[in-house]
């Protein structure tokens, strides 16, 4: 996945400004083939503008992006002949049947006659509703209706696939199911750019680009991310009634940070072997005895938290 | 959370029918004052519903809510006093500022202006939007608009406060700052129920009650949950995920296999399966990186019951 001859999506230097506000930054990165790279940061931080760049919509301000080999600037209409795009609204025409939505972005990808039949075979069974071609979208739940969205961003077999927070308000069976559809699709070479805020969703990425303020500001597996990011252990304490010594422990020394999680304490400190035994001294100085206090690896979340706050830190020193 | 006081909302036996469907059966449950409980369930399992007559903008058929000792079905004006209800799609006025906003749902309720003020002062504070209190509420990031819609939710001071869905399409760094709001409210007495899809957000909860078709599943603590997982999770790290995901679904003993980026998630009827898979990978020739047992997430735990409900109902 490192050479441009396997790389199917190619960012280099790409900015992207509506008027004096810079929406994409200079973000540079690689797709490889089959590769499922997941997109995530905070609402407004240039994720969804990306995309749109990279399906063709959107022309670039500087710098320079290949989809599939054509560069979006030049040959939007090549780019978009190539890939799949599906986006949280799903697109879906609640008043057509599943077979009519299907027929009809058949005809807007340009899948020929010849061969419209079996993709709509293909996308009806992906999806599951063999059995259901006649109903009308408006009465499938959101698992299906989501399915039958993927189906159509893939009737002229993409070899790029964009999904734009896919999942939003889907439940978690159907989440899982399409999940293994996005990875069948992988593993066929097909590859896949995913947006998300869900960070369980991430950890089903190959790799993740962690975007803030229309930068890229960390990129890598999610295991490399969790392992990586935080600068510093995390200790859970757990106890009741915690929330009254949350300033106390925000206090003591080696603490970097500490949050509320559940009826649980989640402590970033500086070295967890160390100020392990002097926060449970500190917590029965206060009377309480029934608390445990143990180390545990941080999640994505805790990454995305911690990198977001810090570049806005940073960014906020420089202003 | 002293479990001899009586609780803030008391639901019993509860239904709601719409035509041929039973939207909720016999649904009983109680949330006591500062706690979260986290109604969690698939697509149509009957959370909306819930709320919805919870908040008393729909009638059930059967059964009874009482809210503070209030009977909801019987003092319906009563009871919306102390009750606040934020639905998926909360009404802000996208023409209209933060401070704006957050005014004219004092007015509804009759807030002294003085009260409401110093609410929304740290309220706002609590979710970092102080620096955006004049901007047109239409002009807010999704994530914004729903820490909006939440402040607006809790100007009267509700004593029971309802979330259906409150962080979809809401990012991280929000959603956190939208939960520490909720638990300043559970210090002060608050009891909420919040209805969610996303199970890494039901461990945040006190209690969970997991609803499949109208009905409790299960009810207990997000550890208590847990601890009921039927078998146990394995993970299976290796080079070639899909042709170890299609070997090992054959295996006996495996009653789920899950593709993640790097490997399978892999749900078997007994931690021992461990070393049988170990062997019969070794056997077949299959490379693995690792192999080991993980602990079940909410998530696990929830696709697992479900798959075990509907297996049980068709034999």
């Amino acid at each position: 996945m490192q050479n441009d001859a396997q790389s199917q999506i190619v960012v280099d230097a790409l900015v992207k400004r509506f008027g004096s506000f810079a929406a994409v930054d200079g973000v540079s990165f690689e797709v490889g083939r089959g590769e499922v790279m997941g997109f995530i940061g905070p609402n407004g931080a240039g994720k969804s503008t990306l995309i749109r760049i990279l399906c063709g919509l959107l022309r670039p301000s500087a710098g320079r992006a290949l989809v599939a080999g054509i560069d979006v600037a030049q040959d939007p209409e090549g780019v978009r002949r190539r890939i799949g795009y599906m986006s949280q609204k799903f697109s879906l025409y609640s008043d057509m049947s599943v077979v009519e939505n299907l027929r009809f972005f058949g005809g807007i990808y340009g899948v020929s006659r010849a061969d419209i039949g079996a993709r709509l075979r293909f996308a009806v069974d992906m999806a599951g509703l063999t059995g259901r071609e006649d109903a009308l979208v408006a009465t499938l739940a959101g698992g299906w209706k989501q399915r039958l969205a993927l189906g159509a961003a893939i009737l002229h077999r993409p070899a790029i696939l964009f999904l734009d927070e896919p999942t939003s308000g889907v439940d978690p069976s159907s989440r899982r199911r399409f999940w293994e559809l996005i990875h069948t699709l992988a593993q066929d070479g097909v590859s896949i750019l995913v947006s998300t805020h869900y960070m369980d969703e991430a950890e089903y990425c190959h790799r993740v680009a962690l975007i803030n303020r229309g930068r890229l500001i960390a990129l890598g597996t999610p295991l490399e991310l969790r392992q990586h990011a935080l600068a510093g252990e995390l200790l859970a304490i757990e106890g009741n009634s915690l929330g009254d010594v949350m300033a106390q422990i925000r206090q003591a020394p080696g603490v970097l940070d500490v949050a509320m999680f559940g009826s649980a304490l989640h402590a970033l400190v500086d070295q967890a072997a160390l100020r392990s035994p002097e926060l449970l001294q500190l917590l029965s100085s206060t009377g309480r005895t029934n608390v445990r206090v143990h180390r545990i690896e941080p999640s994505l979340e805790d990454s995305f938290v911690h990198l977001v706050s810090a570049s806005a830190a940073v960014a906020g020193a420089l202003a | 959370m002293s479990v001899t006081a009586a609780a803030m909302i008391e639901v019993s036996a509860l239904e709601k029918r719409f035509g041929s469907l039973q939207a909720v059966a016999d649904l009983s449950f109680s949330v006591q004052a500062g706690e979260i409980f986290g109604l969690v369930g698939p697509d149509g399992a009957g959370k909306t519903t819930t709320l919805r007559m919870l908040a008393s903008v729909m009638q059930p058929d059967a059964g009874s809510i009482v809210i503070d000792g209030i009977d909801v079905l019987a003092l319906p004006e009563q009871a919306k006093r102390h009750v606040s209800y934020m639905p998926q799609r909360f009404g802000l006025y996208e023409d209209l500022t933060v401070d704006e906003n957050i005014r004219f749902y004092a007015d509804l309720f009759e807030m002294p202006r003085q009260v409401w003020r110093e609410r929304a002062d740290a309220m706002l504070a609590a979710a970092n939007m102080t620096p955006f209190r004049q901007r047109l509420a239409g002009l807010l990031s999704g994530g914004m608009k729903q820490k909006l819609g939440l402040v607006c939710s809790l100007v009267h001071t509700p004593r029971v406060l309802l979330l259906d869905e409150p962080t979809t399409g809401v990012d991280p760094l929000s959603r956190r700052e939208f939960w520490q709001i909720l638990y300043s409210l559970r210090a002060e007495g608050v009891a909420m129920l919040i209805s969610t899809a996303y199970l890494d957000e039901a461990e945040r909860c006190d209690r969970l009650a997991l609803l499949n078709a109208g009905r409790v599943m299960y009810c207990d603590t997000p550890a208590g949950l847990k601890a009921r997982m039927p078998g146990a999770m394995l993970e299976i790290i290796a080079a070639d995920p899909r042709q170890l995901l299609d070997f090992v679904r054959t295996l006996p003993g495996v009653q789920g296999v899950l593709l993640v980026g790097i490997g399978v998630h892999v749900h078997v009827d007994a931690p021992q399966r461990l070393s049988q898979i170990e062997a019969a990978l070794a056997t077949k020739g299959m490379a693995v990186t690792t192999i080991a047992l993980v602990e079940p997430t909410i998530e696990d735990l929830f696709v697992a019951l479900l798959e075990q409900a509907s297996s049980m109902e068709k034999t």
